[in-house]
C-alpha cells in the first residue's frame, strides 16, 4: 500500500472522468510523484508535441508518503511538457491539496485535451466530475478558492486553480493551491490555461493506509527527531525560512543582482530573514507574522507575512493588508536582488501578487531583471513599457509590472513571456539569464561552481531543486566542498540530481536531506509500500528517472549544445567578493559529467546505460 | 492527577500531525476527516481546537441513551460504541461542536483522551499541544506574565 493504486483520468475534450488501476509494475520502478507521472507521461505523450495544444496532457501526481504521518508527506506534482521550456516539467508543491487528493483515493490524476469553454474538476473521494467554470474564469486564485468553498458548502475543501496568470497566456503561469503554496516553475499553469480548467477542488474522506502500519510509525517517529535536531531543519528553517540564505549567499558572491551583472547585492541585508523579523519604525510590527508548515511537515519553514499599512503598495490597494504568504529566499532574491529593488515591502506585495494570480516569481524577477536592462540600454523605452520608468531599483516598476502581468494586461504581456523570448523579440538573447529557457534561481554559477553544473545539465531548465549542491557547496552537507572549485563537482551534481529524483517521487519534500539521508528515508518509504526498498534501490531508481527524463528532453529535440549557460557566466567574470574574477567552468566539468552518467559524448544516454537501468 | 489538554494556538504551524495521530489511533489509518481533533486556519494564527472535557457534560447530560461516561482515570467524557444509537443529540447540545457524528459507524465521536495518552500531543512537533495537570493549565501563562511584573524589581534597584 501506501498507493491508493487507482488513477483518475480526465478527458477535457470529452468531458468524461474514469477510474483505471495504477500500472503497479511501473510503481515498482519509478514509486510515484514525479518518477511514475514522468513514466506514464513518456508513454502517453509525444515529446514533439506543442505544451500548449490539446494532445500534451498534465499529470497531477502524489507519492505513496502524500497523505501519511511521514514528516513533510503531503506533496504533490504537476509533470507535463513545460510551456515555457518545451522541456519535461515537473512543478512540485506543499500545502494541503496532495494529502487531500490521495484521502480521496487517488494516486493521480490524469488531465487530456482540452474543454470547449471554461471547466473545472470536481472530486468528491471516488466521485469526480468536470464541471462548467464560466463564472471562475477571469477571478484570481484566491477568488476561485473562496468561490468554490462557498458554492459547496464545503469549507474543508481543498482547491489547486490558476489565475488570470494562466488564462492569458503567462508562459511561466504556476499552479496554486491552498493560496500560497505552488507548483511554480516552467510553466504548468500556462498548459493547464490552455486546456481550459480552471481548477481542481478536492475532498478526500477515505483516509490513507500504509503497507505495515507499526513498521511504518517507528521509521516515522525516528525521522521526526531526525528533523528535530538537526540545526537547519530544527531551527534555521522554522525561525528564518529559506530566507536564512540571503545574506550567507551574499557574502559568498554568489548572489546573482541586475540581471546577473553583479554577485553582491548592497540591498541583501535589507530583503533578507533577518530584516523580515525586524520591528518597523512605522507601526513596531514586523514584515514576518509567523511561520507555517506544509500538510505534515514537521519542519514549518513556511512565511505568513503583512505588510507595513503606510506602504505605497497596500495604501493604493487596502485589500492586500493582511496576513498571507510571505518571502521565501527564491523570490526574495528574483523579485529584489534580480531588479536591484531593497524595499521589502513591496516584494512581499509583488509576491502576494504572484499568488494571487498564479505565476512564478523566479521567472517574473528576473525576466523584469532582463526588461531593466533593455531599458537601461535604451532598448526598451517607456514607449514600450506602458510609461512605466524601468529603472533597476524602481520598486514602483517591479510593482506596477507585477500587476499588469499578474493581469495579463499591456506591457505585462510581454514580461509574461519570460526573458528567453523577451529578449530573442528585442534581439538581445543573451541577457537572458536562462537554460533551456528557464530561468536562473538565486545562486551565480561562477561564485559556486557546481550549482552551474547543476543548471546547465537540469531536465527541466535551470533550476536549484534537481540538485542541490548548495548544500555541500554551502552549508556542508553532506560534507564541505569548495564552492570555487570545479573538480569533482560533476560527481556531487549526479549524486544529488539522483538522490533528489528518488525524494521527488515519494511524497516527501526535499527540504528535510537538509538532515535526512535516503538512509532515513528508504525505512519510512519501506514501511508504507511492499516491495522491499533501500537505500541503494533509490538511489538507483533516481539515476533511472534522470536518464528517462533526459531521453524525453532528447526526443523533444535538445542537445548537448542546450547543456549550457548564458555568456554572461561563461565568459564575464564575478567583479566583486570571494569569486572575484572566476566565471563558470563548465566546459570543465560538462565531459566528465557525461562520463559519469554513462552517456556518449553527444550527451545520450548509451545502450549500456539504458540497458544497466532498465529503462 | 487529573490532566488535561492544554493548547497554545502561538506555537501552533498547522502541520495536521496531530489530526493525523488522532485518526491513527483510532480509526487505524490516516484520515483528518476522522480526527477528532482540529486545526483551524485563520491565517495569521492556527489554532488546535477539541473537546475541553466539561465537568458537567452537555452531550453527558442529554444523551437518551446514557452512551456518554465519565472514564474516572482521566476524567475524560467517552462515548460507548456499543450503546450510542447515533440519534445525534449530544452534537445539538454541546455548545463547542467537538463532539460529531460518523456516518460509516452510525455513532459520534469525540476525544477520549486516549485512555490518558493523547496521540495528539505526543505527535505535535511545537508543543502546542501538552497534556497538563488540569489544574494548572494556566501555570505557564502566569509565569510568563509573572516574568513582565517587575516593577518592584525596578524600584529595589531604582
Ligand atoms: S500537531 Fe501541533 S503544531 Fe501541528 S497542527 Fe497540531 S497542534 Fe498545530
Amino acid at each position: 500500500m501506501g498507493w491508493t493504486r487507482k488513477v483518475l483520468r480526465v478527458n477535457l475534450s470529452k468531458g468524461t472522468c474514469a477510474s483505471e488501476p495504477l500500472n503497479m509494475e511501473w510503481a515498482q520502478k519509478y514509486l510515484g510523484q514525479r518518477g511514475l507521472a514522468s513514466r506514464y507521461l513518456v508513454e502517453e505523450v509525444n515529446p514533439k508535441v506543442d505544451p500548449l495544444s490539446p494532445d500534451n496532457k498534465m499529470f497531477f501526481a502524489t507519492g505513496p508518503l502524500t497523505g501519511t504521518a511521514a514528516s513533510t508527506g503531503g506533496r504533490y506534482s504537476v509533470i507535463t511538457k513545460g510551456a515555457l521550456t518545451n522541456a519535461i516539467a515537473c512543478s512540485n508543491s506543499g500545502g494541503y491539496f496532495g494529502a487531500e487528493l490521495k484521502m480521496a483515493g487517488w494516486d493521480m490524476v490524469i488531465v487530456e485535451g482540452k474543454a470547449k469553454k471554461p471547466v473545472y474538476l470536481l472530486i468528491q473521494d471516488d466521485k469526480a466530475e468536470v464541471r462548467p467554470a464560466d463564472h471562475l474564469w477571469g477571478k484570481s486564485v484566491w477568488e476561485t478558492d473562496a468561490l468554490l468553498k462557498s458554492e459547496h458548502h464545503e469549507p474543508q475543501m481543498r482547491i489547486s486553480a490558476i489565475g488570470r496568470a494562466g488564462e492569458s497566456g503567462v508562459m511561466y503561469a504556476c499552479i496554486v493551491n491552498d493560496l500560497h503554496r505552488a507548483a511554480g516553475r516552467s510553466g504548468v499553469g500556462a498548459v493547464m490555461g490552455s486546456k481550459n480548467l480552471k481548477a481542481l477542488a478536492v475532498r478526500g474522506t477515505q483516509g490513507v493506509k500504509v503497507h505495515d502500519f507499526p513498521k511504518f510509525m517507528q521509521a516515522v517517529t525516528a525521522g521526526k527527531k531526525v528533523l528535530a535536531a538537526n540545526a537547519v531543519t530544527g531551527q534555521g528553517l522554522p525561525a528564518y525560512g529559506t530566507q536564512v540564505l540571503m545574506n550567507v549567499i551574499n557574502e559568498t558572491g554568489a548572489l546573482p543582482t541586475r540581471n546577473h551583472r553583479d554577485v553582491q547585492f548592497e540591498g541583501a541585508g535589507r530583503i533578507s530573514a533577518e530584516a523580515m523579523r525586524e520591528k518597523r519604525v512605522t507601526d513596531g510590527k514586523a514584515n514576518l507574522v509567523r511561520n507555517q508548515a506544509c500538510f505534515g511537515c514537521t519542519i514549518a519553514c513556511g512565511r505568513i507575512s503583512q505588510i507595513d499599512k503606510t506602504h505605497f503598495t497596500v495604501a493604493n490597494n487596502p485589500k492586500y493588508w493582511g496576513a498571507q504568504g510571505g518571502l521565501e529566499y527564491e523570490a526574495a532574491w528574483a523579485l529584489g536582488a534580480a531588479t536591484g529593488v531593497a524595499d521589502l515591502e513591496a516584494l512581499t506585495y509583488a509576491n502576494y501578487l504572484c499568488n494571487e494570480q498564479g505565476m512564478d516569481p523566479i521567472t517574473f524577477g528576473t525576466t523584469v531583471g532582463a526588461a531593466m536592462e533593455l531599458f537601461e540600454m535604451g532598448v526598451l523605452t517607456t514607449k514600450e513599457t506602458g510609461g512605466v520608468e524601468l529603472k533597476f531599483g524602481s520598486a514602483e516598476a517591479l510593482t506596477k509590472l507585477a500587476e499588469v502581468t499578474g493581469m495579463g494586461e499591456g506591457f505585462g504581456k510581454e514580461i509574461g513571456l519570460g526573458s528567453k523570448r523577451l529578449t530573442e523579440k528585442y534581439g538581445h538573447p543573451e541577457l537572458s539569464m536562462s537554460v533551456k529557457g528557464q530561468e536562473f534561481p538565486a545562486y551565480d554559477g561562477r561564485g559556486i561552481q557546481g550549482i552551474g553544473l547543476a543548471y546547465a545539465t537540469s531536465n527541466r531548465g535551470a533550476c536549484h531543486l534537481r540538485g542541490y549542491t548548495i548544500a555541500s557547496e554551502i552549508l556542508g552537507i553532506p560534507e564541505k566542498t569548495d564552492p570555487l572549485v570545479s573538480a569533482g563537482k560533476a560527481g556531487l551534481v549526479k549524486a544529488f540530481q539522483d538522490a533528489t529524483a528518488a525524494v521527488d517521487s515519494s511524497g516527501l519534500c526535499v527540504f528535510t536531506t537538509f538532515a535526512w539521508t535516503l538512509d532515513d528515508i528508504a525505512p519510512q518509504i519501506d514501511g508504507a509500500c511492499e516491495g522491499g526498498w533501500t537505500a541503494a534501490r533509490l538511489l538507483e531508481m533516481g539515476e533511472r528517472i534522470w536518464n528517462m527524463e533526459r531521453r524525453f528532453n532528447l526526443d523533444a529535440g535538445f542537445t548537448a549544445k542546450d547543456d549550457t549557460l548564458p555568456k554572461r557566466l561563461l565568459k564575464e567574470a564575478a567583479k566583486t567578493g570571494p569569486a572575484k574574477g572566476k566565471v563558470n567552468d563548465l566546459g570543465k566539468m560538462l565531459p566528465e559529467y557525461y562520463k559519469l552518467r554513462g552517456w556518449s559524448p553527444e550527451g545520450v544516454p548509451t545502450n549500456e546505460t539504458v540497458t544497466r537501468l532498465a529503462l | 492527577m487529573l490532566k488535561s489538554l492544554h493548547i497554545d494556538p502561538g506555537k501552533c504551524t498547522l502541520c495536521m500531525q496531530c489530526e493525523m495521530a488522532c485518526s491513527y489511533e483510532n480509526e487505524g489509518l490516516f484520515n483528518p476527516a476522522k480526527s477528532r481533533i482540529k486545526v483551524f486556519d485563520f491565517h495569521d494564527r492556527f489554532v488546535p481546537y477539541t473537546c475541553t472535557q466539561c465537568a458537567e457534560a452537555w452531550c453527558m447530560s442529554a444523551c437518551p441513551v446514557d452512551a456518554i461516561s465519565v472514564d474516572h482515570a482521566t476524567g475524560a467524557k467517552v462515548v460507548s460504541d456499543d450503546l450510542c444509537v447515533g440519534c445525534k443529540v449530544c452534537t445539538i447540545a454541546c455548545p463547542f461542536g467537538t463532539v460529531n457524528y460518523n456516518h460509516d459507524t452510525g455513532k459520534v465521536i469525540k476525544c477520549d483522551l486516549c485512555g490518558g495518552q493523547p496521540a495528539c500531543a505526543e505527535a505535535c512537533p511545537t508543543g502546542a499541544i501538552a497534556y497538563v495537570d488540569s489544574d494548572w493549565t494556566g501555570y505557564d501563562k502566569m509565569r510568563r506574565w509573572a516574568g513582565k511584573t517587575d516593577s518592584g524589581a525596578a524600584q529595589a534597584h531604582a
